[in-house]
């Protein structure tokens, strides 16, 4: 992984900088001592690190407002950050670029039950805004499984989704409106409490730019009112492709459970290992999830039941209760964090058409034979959302070379089987150089410029999302 | 112009000498009049691909609503965004197709629940306005790979590039439909009893308040299995909707078929708004037009939120009222119906602030730099 050289007159203006963005900002607010960026030089894609110039954590929109115009006058790139939970590498700093981070904006400034809405700085955790709702009835339904730490603006840059996607769409399906600041910044409000754009859905092509159009301040968001009960089954089979199939039939069965989540013997064994959740030691695990009145619940169950058994699973186990439902999804939830106990890993993200699961996993099986990689497999299963894990040694020479190669095969695959890169981390820097393998040059260029409308300098988290070949003479213009 | 395959269309806006007015069944003729040659996508038929199992469909541009509709029946299921028809409304005839769904972004009273047709599509091809063939999103139900130009292209009603192709998710029929019905209730009263139904954990899919009889009705539908169909119009007659009446089936599929196409309005003199609120501002929003002068009947769908109004007799179809009360609630009015002299002098949708118009008109620039798609349907 590459990225572009830093611009030494910057680095050389250093000084300067600092000094006007601590004109604008609170004591406290522009950290510039290497010892105090450390903790910004990299995101949850931790293989990749660099300390930028200086990180900023204004507490307003205005105060980003003055930084974002600062930044512009100086035209010093820009990397927004939330809470740094990006696997794609998308709050990754270079040497020459000031870290924004919005963490400090979380304050909630409107709830309307009425209207069915909340309004919040964005850098409100995605958890928290849920918590600010909850007693009351209502929630927020996208659910990255980072959602005790990762942000709303965040979430919005990656159009996050989460396990129970499935029923309540992702970020975007979730999103009505944004205070935006724009590069050279302006505030530009996009949507707002009412439904849909009155003219081209501007707000639609912010969620999950990856921060390379402006910095969200604040956001409107779409709450629901909770469910009355919600109620996990476990389905355990002896073949990955059996389960594939059973997820198909529920499907087309007309069944919309909210989660569908698929883990595999080596995610199954981690996760056991750490969470004790009682999974059956099996190839492939389902955990289906539905909710609504006691009547749905057990309507709905009943009908998966049966069409689990046409697959002959060796377990299958409804919850009996609420702790043993906490139990079920804690196993599933501490998954990722259960593998590296195991082992360095990489993580992907690429999403396939349903119909393709037994194949994929086939192939990813053999692939993982062929690179000398072990891999688990634990994902969202409902709408192909795949999450391989590659377990790694950082500390052998040339394993990481050799898991990105990996890695960078299977996302191929996925987009061969008619699936695409990312499904909800994001490109960042990560998935950047595989574009190509999913869009023409001429796709590429209509995305740039979009980018260009936004933001002309390209300061705005520009070394991201697109191959660097394809942006460099935009970047250096 | 009408070609038979995306490289024709490509070649035919590649190859254009003036502007291109963009058609699909020609049955939503909404915007300001647009000169130029009619290019029509009717010619780009066909599914593509239909996977009951992965709950995606692709099909070209032109394809028929219609034949879309009756091949997901066979499989039980449907788009669930319940596409408006404009064809009462508007007395227009012809064939509407699935790309101009997408183009207009047409969704119906579920959209309340599920979402706008915006969100159940997933890719999209185009040909931009220097007829370079594009794509973007796919069939997936989750994809972020690189920006989201599909919800860009969703409601830019031709403006940005053609439609070729889109590829949509898919759900299926639900078991069973009651409509809860109230007679009697104010529009603010109605309004409320959607925001308290809309708010309870019964999972309402509809949710619409009519203005246009003497006593006004109010409608709330829910669906799903049949035994939670039953529990939760029992649990919401027995709290918000008591002594509302049940109705089941087929009858209930007609009071929402009412409200989608807007038929109280079908076949009436006058011009007709469609605006996007805050729902609890709907009610209020028509009381103020008509404190100011501009009489109309109202119909409130999407909980109150959205408001079609129809005008009759105002000078310029109540104009400069109406958009002075939705710039106070804020939201967007866009006037649907009106003789296209009016729909000529007027802005037909909401005018944007001008640090939005900005942005806008440059990406209309980016892909449409000679200006020759749809010009001007959208401007101010």
């Amino acid at each position: 992984m590459h990225m572009p050289p830093s611009d030494p007159t910057i680095l050389a203006r250093k000084p300067q900088i600092v000094a006007r963005l601590q004109a604008v900002l609170p004591k406290g607010a522009v950290l510039h001592d290497p010892a105090e960026t450390r903790a910004y030089e990299c995101d949850a894609l931790a293989a990749y690190r660099c300390p930028p110039l200086c990180a900023v954590l204004p507490g307003s929109t205005d105060e980003v407002a003055a930084v974002m115009r600062i930044c512009f006058e100086e035209g010093v790139p820009v990397v927004p950050r939330g809470a740094g939970t990006s696997l794609a590498g998308g709050a990754l700093p270079t040497e020459d670029s000031v870290i924004l981070g919005v963490a400090r904006l979380n304050e909630v400034l409107e709830t309307d039950y009425d209207n069915r809405f909340i309004r919040v700085g964005a850098g409100r955790t995605n958890l928290a805004v849920t918590g600010a709702v909850e007693a009351d009835g209502f929630f927020y339904a996208p659910d990255p499984s980072s959602q005790l730490a990762c942000v709303i603006a965040g979430n919005i840059a990656m159009n996050s989704g989460g396990a129970h996607c499935l029923k309540y769409g992702v970020t975007t399906n979730n999103l009505m409106g944004v205070t935006m600041v724009m590069a050279d910044g302006e505030v530009v409000e996009f949507g707002g409490p009412h439904l849909d754009a009155g003219g081209l859905d501007v707000l639609g092509l912010i969620c999950g730019s990856e921060g390379q159009l402006g910095i969200v301040t604040e956001a409107t968001l779409r709450i629901l009112a909770k469910p009355e009960g919600a109620r996990p089954v476990l389905i355990g089979f002896d073949n990955s492709e059996v389960a594939g199939a059973c997820v198909s039939d529920i499907i087309q069965a007309g069944i919309l459970p909210v989660a569908i989540e698929f883990m595999d013997r080596v995610c199954i064994r981690a996760s056991e290992a750490h969470a004790r959740s009682g999974y059956p030691d099996c190839e492939a695990m389902l955990i289906i999830e539905v909710e609504g009145s006691e009547v749905e619940i057990t309507d709905q169950l009943e009908r998966i039941i049966a069409i689990a058994r046409r697959h002959n699973p060796i377990e299958l186990r409804e919850s009996e209760s609420e702790e043993e439902s906490a139990r079920i999804w804690l196993g599933r939830k501490s998954a990722f964090g259960a593998m590296g106990q195991i082992n360095d890993y990489m993580c992907l993200d690429g999403t396939i058409p349903v119909s393709e699961l037994p194949y994929v996993l086939r192939r990813i099986g053999e692939m993982s034979v062929e690179f000398g990689l072990d891999v688990g497999n634990v994902f969202h299963a409902g709408d192909g959302n795949m999450h391989p894990l590659i377990l790694y040694d950082a500390n052998k020479p040339g394993d990481l070379e050799k898991c990105e190669a990996f890695g960078a095969e299977i996302l191929k695959l996925c987009v061969e089987v008619g699936g695409c890169l990312t499904g909800e981390h994001g490109v960042g820097v990560e998935k950047r150089e595989l574009m190509h393998t999913q869009f023409t040059d001429p796709d590429i260029e209509a995305q740039m410029r979009l980018k260009d409308v936004f933001d002309p300098g390209w300061l705005l988290n520009p070394a991201k999302v697109f191959p660097l070949e394809a942006s460099r003479a935009r970047r250096s213009g | 112009m009408r070609p038979e395959t995306e490289t024709e269309l490509a070649e035919l806006v590649a190859g254009a000498a003036g502007p291109l007015r963009i058609i699909g069944g020609g049955t939503r003729d909404i915007g300001r009049p647009v000169n130029g040659e009619v290019l029509s996508v009717a010619g780009l038929t066909g599914v593509e691909l239909y996977e009951p199992g992965a709950l995606t469909l692709v099909a070209r541009a032109g394809t028929p609503l219609a034949e879309i509709e009756a091949l997901l029946a066979t499989e039980n299921q449907r788009l669930a965004f319940e596409p408006m028809d404009h064809r009462s409304l508007l007395g227009s005839k012809g064939v509407p197709t699935i790309g101009a769904v997408v183009a207009a972004n047409i969704s119906g009273p579920r959209r309340i629940q599920v979402g706008a047709a915006r969100d159940f599509a997933l890719g999209v091809r185009f040909v931009d306005g220097r007829g370079q063939v594009l794509k973007n999103g796919g069939r997936v139900m989750k994809n972020v790979t690189g920006y989201d130009l599909v919800k860009l292209m969703a409601g830019s009603r031709g403006t940005l590039g053609v439609l070729s192709e889109v590829s949509l998710k898919v759900m299926a029929v639900l078991e069973a439909e009651v409509t809860l019905v109230k007679r009697g209730l104010g529009a603010a009263e109605g309004v409320g009893a959607l925001s308290a139904a809309l708010g309870s954990p019964f999972d309402v899919s509809g949710a619409a308040h009519l203005d246009t009889t003497a006593e006004g009705e109010t409608r709330i539908r829910l669906e799903g299995l049949a035994g939670s169909v039953a529990y939760r119009t029992k649990a919401l007659q027995d709290g918000i909707c008591a002594g509302w009446e049940n109705v089941e089936g087929e009858a209930s599929a007609n009071l929402w078929r009412e409200v989608r196409d807007v038929l109280p309005f079908a076949g009436v003199n006058g011009e007709v708004w469609r605006i996007s609120v805050k729902p609890t501002d709907g009610p209020e929003l028509s009381a103020m037009i008509a404190q100011n002068g501009v009489e109309h009947q109202a119909i409130f769908d999407w909980g109150g939120g959205l408001v079609w109004l129809l005008v009759e007799g105002a000078p310029n179809a109540g104009a400069k009222v109406i958009r002075q009360q939705v710039d106070i609630c804020g939201g967007h009015a866009t006037l649907v119906r009106a003789p296209e002299a009016l729909r000529g002098r007027l802005a037909v949708f909401q005018p944007e602030p001008a640090s939005v118009a900005a942005i806008t008109g440059q990406i209309r620039d980016k892909y449409d730099p000679k200006g020759i798609l749809n010009s001007g349907l959208m401007g101010p």
